[in-house]
């Protein structure tokens, strides 16, 4: 095994440099988007599954994705780009910085006290409270709720920041050009087929996120991912963000999240806590309202700023 | 009767292996984009199937069973789908050189 895991650590820094060097924005994404692979089956090695689910959802497809599109609008304007790039003086002083930082966490990683201080064992002595039996959703929505709720919230930001850059005059309309649909092509196809099974797919990592590894963010990338699809192919459009009922659904979560910390306020005496045996439908409940805006946001913000009118 | 199972394991697992490295080889050598697709993806959807089919005596429930041929059967739908893409988007390039 420890073969395994120095092949996998020789890889990541390899493919780390071959980032960095790459001539072109395409290939240094290509070469990202495997970073992200070997990434998930570090975390898998490392017995965080729960983290390798979402490395692979998020660091690999979405950001990936992400990336790609960047890329491709960038393509034009990069050999443009490349002649203003920064001198070797700043190249070393990069690399000085980079090399400074990763030290840093080193020493701090091995001057460690054995065993580090973690507050895992309470964490495994109260599970049993919060009636989940997976530890990860323990922490992230009982005993760190506020951090989860906080997360939620940036997301929301984040995409208001997405929509911020749009022209005045597509101001509520469409996020993304319109795709044109080829009824016969392979895309189209594939946006009937598999969207079925994803959505099943995505339903079930959320749900088995109680006990095992998963939950409403790996499941909420996944139906995004399935509507992303439908869009791409052309059979379907983006909605236009002026749209109410996609208003109400990004609030919605965040919502549904605050309305139950303030029951728990009430009820149990504190800001997110939840009354003794309620726990676990709170839980469900807080999920259930997160997962379609989740979806949303990250689909929306995949898509970008409105480019075009309401109207087609 | 265990060691007829993990010798099957061992056998097809390596076969899986064995398809792999002949796809990876295809991909590095193959001179153009629609035979290095080719090696790609036969290649892969075989050697993970190979994989796949000697892992399933080792699994403890059907259901576990059921989802790695799952798992293989997605993975067959999206490398035909993806290589398809790619060599339609390739044969418009080259038609329009």
């Amino acid at each position: 095994m420890i073969a395994l895991d120095a092949g996998l650590a020789a890889l990541i820094v390899a493919l780390g440099v071959w980032v960095i060097r790459a001539r072109s924005a395409f290939a240094a994404v290509a070469g990202f988007l495997a970073y992200g692979l070997l990434l998930t089956l570090v975390w898998v090695r490392l017995h965080g599954v729960d983290v390798a689910l979402t490395e692979a959802a998020i660091g690999g497809g979405l950001t990936g994705a992400l990336l790609i599109g960047a890329a491709a609008r960038l393509r034009e304007t990069e050999v443009a780009a490349r002649s203003e790039q920064p001198g070797r003086i700043v190249h070393v002083a990069a690399a000085l910085a980079a090399i400074a930082v990763t030290a840093a966490l080193a020493v701090g990683v091995l001057t460690l006290p054995v065993p580090a201080p973690s507050l895992a064992q309470e964490v495994a002595a109260n599970l049993a409270v919060t009636e989940v039996g997976n530890p990860i959703t323990g922490v992230l929505l009982a005993f760190r709720a506020m951090d989860t709720l906080l997360e939620a919230i940036v997301l929301l930001f984040a995409l208001i920041g997405v929509w911020s850059v749009a022209p005045d005059g597509v101001w509520g309309g469409r996020p993304g050009p319109q795709h044109r649909l080829d009824p016969n092509g392979i895309l189209a196809y594939i946006a009937r087929v598999l969207p079925p099974i994803g959505i099943i797919v995505g339903m079930y990592i959320f749900w088995v996120g109680a006990d095992h590894p998963g939950g409403k963010f790996q499941g909420a990338t996944i139906l995004a991912a399935m509507w992303l699809l439908t869009i791409m192919a052309g059979l379907t459009d983006m909605p236009p963000i002026s749209r109410r009922w996609l208003r109400v659904g990004l609030v919605a979560g965040p919502l549904a999240f605050i309305a139950i910390g303030l029951y728990g306020a009430m009820a149990a005496g504190a800001f997110l806590a939840y009354p003794v045996g309620f726990a676990k439908p709170l839980i469900v409940v807080i999920e259930l309202a997160l997962m379609p805006t989740l979806a949303l946001v990250l689909a929306l913000m995949l898509a970008g700023a409105p480019q075009r009118s309401a109207v087609r | 009767m265990s060691a007829v199972l993990d010798l099957f394991t061992i056998v097809a697992v390596a076969c899986g292996a064995f398809f792999f490295l002949a796809g990876t080889t295809g991909l590095l050598r193959f001179p153009d984009s629609f035979t290095r697709l080719h090696a790609l993806t036969k290649a892969d959807n075989l050697g993970l199937g190979l994989v796949i089919l000697g892992l399933l005596p080792r699994v403890d429930s059907v259901f576990t069973g059921c989802k790695l041929v799952c798992v293989w059967l997605l993975v067959l739908l999206s490398g035909a789908v993806a290589s398809q893409l790619i060599a339609r988007s390739q044969r418009r390039r080259e038609m329009n050189r």
